[in-house]
């Protein structure tokens, strides 16, 4: 580590050296940051990862297609449905498989909710970061109700394991569609709740606005994605502008970032495209439940996956951004390489850039607004 | 413009730099020069009408029978909505590929993963070193020959089976039943001595 | 350590045997009753862990509060999969905390390695590192089961007599001590 630090920054002076995480409660997981500041005034914040790298990606090849679904969970468990989308249609590209529609209306429900529920976790624990700890409790407490939703429809409250490669695993339960649409009435109004308790509030407005901006032009030069892209003003959206799955069907609204509170692209936008981006799930899941078609939730999948040889990305757009899976096939029941390109990972990059001249304090706004999970970084 | 329409005009611009394009059986690729990476990178971001702005995924793929190490560069623009996948392959023995860092920003970090990972070698890169292993870690484990070395700093890789341990601990109990309770002692003792048979996990 | 030796062996019988002084128990009751753990998320079960905090499961009823630094805290829930080049961190952490110390192994990837048996870069198990108290099945965990660890925990420390309640040191990582449940 010394070593590390005086090759870097020189021999500091005047200057303090600050060791923060692995273990910090701001960090969502174990990061590491080198933060050499003058006073409160960081000078540079170098990010240090791998603190929970899983080696997914060398698993991927040791296991045989279905079976690296349960894996893929843990690659976001935030947002786990994302997670498996993506390698579901990655493989079905390599299959040259056709999914049965009411799958795919499966599949866009559950991810919505899920999409719900990570945003939930992202503005809940970044206004914890910043030191309001009520509307965490207020997020969690919604979330635990979402989660009680998926776990009716697939048995899991975390990692979920729902797509499969052709399809779902389960149709929805009996009665578990009012339930969704008598929970989605509540949340409309919660959306309003937690703004009046937090969005507005005069010392978060000030910790965020105009704090940590990052331009269009850096955003898609670093390869932001999501929430954290669109934040920074650029209309993308892979669900609307590269459709996969049901999208194409849904009416919905892109979120951008204008300078709601600040300017474009600081960290208050990036959180509130969270928060408005909850509100068009909500409505792309009612549009779902009400169109949804009679059917198959799965197609005819051999026994035995093999692909032939070839390779395929799979874009989803996932609760932090675009997640792409890069599976190569060479015609064996195993992959021969699969990659997982993930938002959070390019999301870090960007830190060590834009982070001089930011106060320390900054840079827990900061983490928190790009909604970083560990493994999603480690993978 | 379709993917072959930027292939064509790459062609036009770097000759034999640029391989054919593989039939488009799922997702089409083409292999280029490893030396000219760069140019073509930026002349792909920068003309006009192609501008690939965004560069998707960096990814190594190692090819142990062809005695190659793949870079994978997905790429791909906002404004056309079109995208293209150029490969770069490069000697195993000595990998060593041109830094695109200068282009696209986000190529610093993937390229780091990928010298962590695979062991290329990315010349101008300004920051490379290992990214999410530890510094002093042995191997480039995303190669297909990769072999564990046993643990990391002391700590073994090996997982003792429990019920193993419960079943020597049991034996040993009844062993020495005899002298009335139960004596304190029958603690079990550190695995730093493993007298059972430990079934190693599976590597 | 006779109750922790006996409880660790699995013939919890035998804890009866060790009897504790009314002072004991007096103190015991203050103890397990204000149990802070240490806030060491490291995955999956990390959100587990938080939303075992959370309104539902409400881990505070129990008198046990997160606290963020390791000096502060009683003891420590491993939640999620320990890596090498975190293990060691984990390792310092431990011995920052205070005694009496206790540690939590959450899910199966700090119990065993879990699903990441075949991860190069895993370390198979937290008792490879430091001394597990109390290890909780599951991948993750439901809050149900870590609220029922918690007690578990909770009755190891009210069984606690006060000449046994420090520990040796650990030995560094070339010797580590640990127990198998």
């Amino acid at each position: 580590m010394e070593r590390l630090i005086l090759r870097r920054v020189g021999k500091p002076e005047d200057e303090m050296l600050i060791n923060f995480g692995p273990q910090h409660p701001s960090t969502h997981g174990v990061l590491n940051f080198l933060v050499e500041t003058d006073g409160e005034v960081m000078k540079r914040a170098v990010p240090e990862i791998g603190y929970l790298h899983r080696a997914l990606e060398k698993i991927g090849e040791a296991v045989s297609y279905p079976g690296f679904m349960p894996y893929t969970d843990r690659i976001d468990y935030v947002a786990a449905m994302f997670a498996n989308e993506g390698y579901a249609i990655a493989v079905e590209k390599l299959l040259k498989l056709e999914v049965p529609p009411r799958a795919q209306w499966l599949r866009a429900i559950s991810c919505e909710l899920c999409r719900i529920a990570s945003h939930l976790v992202a503005v809940g624990a970044m206004a914890s970061d910043i030191g309001a700890s009520t509307p965490l409790v207020h997020a969690l407490r919604e979330r635990e109700t979402l989660n009680d939703l998926i776990e009716a429809l697939c048995g899991a409250r975390l990692t979920y394991n729902y797509h499969r490669i052709g399809g779902v695993a389960y149709d929805m339960p009996t009665g578990w569609r009012d339930r969704v649409l008598k929970y989605l009435d509540h949340f409309d109004t919660y959306i309003q709740e937690f703004d009046r308790l937090i969005s507005f509030n005069a010392i978060y407005v000030k910790r965020l606005a105009n704090v940590a901006v990052i331009s269009k032009a850096a955003a898609i030069d670093y390869g932001l994605v999501g929430p954290n892209l669109r934040g920074s003003g650029m209309d993308w959206d892979v669900r609307r502008d590269a459709p996969y799955g049901a999208y194409p069907s849904f009416n919905f609204e892109v979120p951008v970032g204008r300078g709601f509170q600040g300017t474009i692209g600081d960290a208050y936008d990036r959180y509130f495209v969270r928060m408005l981006e909850m509100a068009q799930s909500s409505r792309i899941t009612r549009q779902a439940l009400e169109t949804m078609p009679e059917g198959e939730t799965m197609a005819k999948v051999p026994r035995k996956i093999k692909p032939e040889a070839g390779e395929a990305l799979s874009r989803v757009e996932s609760a932090r951004g675009e997640m792409a899976y890069y599976v190569i096939s060479d015609g064996t029941d195993k992959a021969y390489r699969v990659r997982a390109r993930t938002g959070s990972f390019t999301a870090m990059s960007i830190i060590e850039d834009i982070s001089p001249g930011l106060m320390v304090a900054d840079l827990i706004a900061l983490i928190a607004s790009f909604d970083v999970v560990a493994p999603e970084i480690d993978r | 413009m379709k993917v072959n329409d930027i292939h064509e005009k790459l062609m036009a611009e770097f000759g034999d730099a640029v391989g054919p394009l593989t039939e488009p059986k799922i997702d089409p690729f083409a292999v280029v020069k490893g030396d000219r990476i760069v140019d073509i990178s930026r002349f792909l971001k920068t003309t006009l009408g192609i501008e690939l702005d965004h560069c998707n995924v960096i990814s190594g793929v190692d090819w142990p029978k062809r005695n190659v190490i793949e870079v994978v560069y997905h790429l791909f623009s906002y404004r056309h909505r079109h995208g293209i996948v150029l490969k770069v392959e490069a000697d195993r023995a000595k990998p060593v590929v041109p830094s695109v860092e200068g282009v696209w920003k986000t190529a610093n970090w993937m390229e780091r993963e990928c010298y962590d990972l695979l062991g290329v070698e990315f010349t101008g890169h300004p920051d490379l070193r290992r990214i999410l292993l530890p510094d002093d870690w042995e191997g480039y484990p995303l190669r297909k020959d990769y072999q564990e070395h046993g643990g990391y700093h002391g700590i073994s890789n090996e997982r003792e089976n429990p019920l193993v341990e419960l079943r020597r601990l049991d034996e040993k109990r009844k062993a020495e039943r005899p002298p009335a309770a139960p004596a304190p002692q029958a603690a079990p003792p550190a695995p730093s001595t493993p007298v059972a048979p430990a079934t190693p996990a599976k590597a | 350590m006779a109750s922790r030796d006996t409880m660790d062996a699995g013939i919890g019988g035998d804890i009866l045997m060790s009897h504790t002084s009314q002072l004991d128990s007096l103190i015991n009751l203050a103890r397990l009753n204000s149990l802070h753990y240490l806030l060491f998320g490291l995955a999956c079960c990390g959100i587990e862990l938080m939303q075992t905090g959370g309104p539902r499961a409400d881990l505070d009823r129990f008198g046990a509060v997160f606290r963020a630094s390791p000096r502060q805290s009683d003891f420590m829930i491993v939640a999620g999969t320990l890596t090498y080049k975190m293990a060691e961190r984990c390792k310092l952490l431990y011995d920052q905390m205070a005694e009496p110390k206790y540690v939590v192994s959450m899910g199966s990837c700090s119990n065993c390695g879990g699903l990441f048996q075949l991860a190069y870069s895993v370390c198979k198990g937290v008792d490879k590192i430091i001394p597990v108290d109390v290890y909780i099945p599951g991948c993750p965990p439901r809050p149900e089961a870590l609220t029922e660890g918690f007690l578990r925990l909770q009755e190891l420390v009210r069984r606690e007599r006060w000449k046994d309640k420090t520990r040796p040191r650990v030995q560094p990582a070339a010797a580590p001590a640990s127990r198998i449940a």
